[in-house]
């Protein structure tokens, strides 16, 4: 579904992405491992199509390779910056989105969508009145407002409290379960080991560590993430 | 198309209305020069019409810039731009969506300033009006079909203050002098023909700077 060949990115004389090459499958949970600055983020922007390789290709196929503007409405992309207007209401700022990616827009729908984040009966009140907590519920229904088939995650759970965790939790297990393909960076070991089928450790902008689940254990793992992390 | 140009609109009016962020700033600014000039004029006060066309467009122009500075720096807050790049429209669709938005921030804060400027310099200019309306619009589309780019460009710099001026005046120059020039033409003589030049200009400018605006605006969004 996505296969990055020589993937590279260069902001001025810094190094983001230093030949990067990865295929992900259809229906793969891939969590993305890598200290602060080891190229996790402009890799998801890059996948996004929010950020343009200085070398390298990526193709998203599906299952023919699609145009840029075709692959965007496959994506969902979900960071720490909830990409949410504070000034507007939480049913604005999801009706707007709608009317972006053409889908239905009418209240009762969108209230739905609220409820379901549980946010009930806040619908109706600017953003900028909600807790971190309660943005980052609602950035998720902004999110995957149009059922997107490629949900790409940058520390998602940042902010989110113990039943927003367990909600978003929930909610990518069904995603993975629906056959979507989930890309998530973490700083969380445990988490993104429970949730991927496949872990990819990025250092200095390549792909250091690719390990399925199946064929390592939680413990192994962390073991041979701090190794490379402590020799590098 | 027309209904996501409407809907990236209709999102920034109505922050617009909610904050007044922009407008009164820009108001603010185009009042402030209106005084300036109104002591600055006083000597000269028999032969001000010749004056105001500059007068006007100083303070529209000027007000202008502070707006298209706020446009896309909006964005940039919670990184609201992020998300509307992810939606699948074409970028341009963004483009013409903010120009418009601009396009009518500046207009209402130009009505204003020219009423005042009607009272200040006690000016009579009732025939005149729907002239001034035309030369107003077309150099205001002018003015934000260039500024629109050109503020995007800025908002992904760290001096974004400070560029977008000096980017974008040496650009928009054509269009304020052919707009000061059709202004003067309307409130100091009667040759209405006079006008041709300098409208067609600034439409064309328009037209031009619209279409390559639209057209680069993808890449001018990415990293």
């Amino acid at each position: 579904m996505i296969e990055a060949q020589g993937l590279a990115k260069y902001f001025g004389r810094f190094t983001a992405l230093r030949s990067l090459t990865v295929t992900i499958g259809r229906g793969e949970f891939i969590s993305l491992f890598g200290r602060n600055g080891a190229g996790k983020t402009t890799f998801l922007r890059v996948v996004a199509g929010l950020s343009r390789p200085s070398s390298g290709s990526l193709r998203i196929l599906d299952p023919e390779p699609l145009a840029p503007l075709a692959a965007r409405g496959l994506m969902g992309y979900l960071s720490h910056n909830t990409a949410l207007y504070l000034d507007l209401t939480a049913l604005e700022n999801l009706r707007f989105y709608a009317e972006l990616h053409g889908l239905p827009h009418q209240d009762s729908d969108l209230e739905r969508r609220i409820d379901v984040v549980g946010l009930s009966g806040r619908g109706h009140e600017p953003v900028r009145n909600y807790s971190r907590g309660m943005q980052q519920r609602l950035a998720i229904a902004r999110a995957f407002l149009h059922d997107p088939q490629i949900l790409l995650l940058d520390e998602p759970f940042t902010g989110l409290d113990q039943a927003g965790t367990e909600f978003l939790k929930g909610y990518l297990a069904g995603a993975r379960r629906d056959g979507k393909t989930c890309i998530m960076a973490t700083h969380d070991v445990p988490l993104g080991y429970e949730l991927a089928d496949r872990m990819l450790v990025i250092e200095k902008g390549v792909v250091a560590l690719d390990l399925s689940k199946s064929r390592v254990s939680l413990a192994e793992f962390q073991s041979r993430y701090a190794e490379l992390a402590g020799e590098s | 198309m027309i209904a996501k140009v409407w809907a990236i609109f209709r999102k920034d009016m109505l922050i617009e209305l909610r904050t007044k962020d922009s407008l009164n700033a820009m108001l603010f600014f185009g009042i402030v020069v209106l005084v300036i000039f109104n002591f600055a004029l006083e000597p000269v006060r028999e032969s001000v019409r010749a004056a105001v066309p500059g007068v006007l467009w100083v303070a529209f122009a000027f007000a202008g810039t502070l707006g298209l500075n706020r446009m896309f720096a909006a964005e940039k807050e919670n990184s609201c731009l992020q998300g509307l790049l992810m939606v699948p429209v074409d970028r341009g669709i963004l483009y013409l969506g903010k120009m418009l938005a601009a396009s009518v921030f500046m207009l209402l804060t130009e009505a204003v300033v020219f009423v005042l400027c009607l009272v200040f310099f006690n000016l009579t200019v009732w025939s005149e009006i729907p002239w001034l309306a035309l030369i107003f619009l077309v150099g205001t589309l002018g003015f934000t079909s260039v500024g629109t780019l050109l503020s995007a460009v800025a908002a992904n710099t760290r001096m974004r203050e400070v560029l977008l001026p000096l980017i974008l005046f040496p650009v928009v120059l054509p269009v304020i002098v052919n707009a000061v020039e059709a202004t003067g033409i309307v409130l100091n003589t009667v040759d209405y023909g006079a006008l041709r030049l300098p409208v067609t200009f600034m439409s064309v400018f328009t037209i031009v700077f619209t279409t390559v605006a639209y057209l680069l605006f993808d890449f001018v969004l990415e990293d």
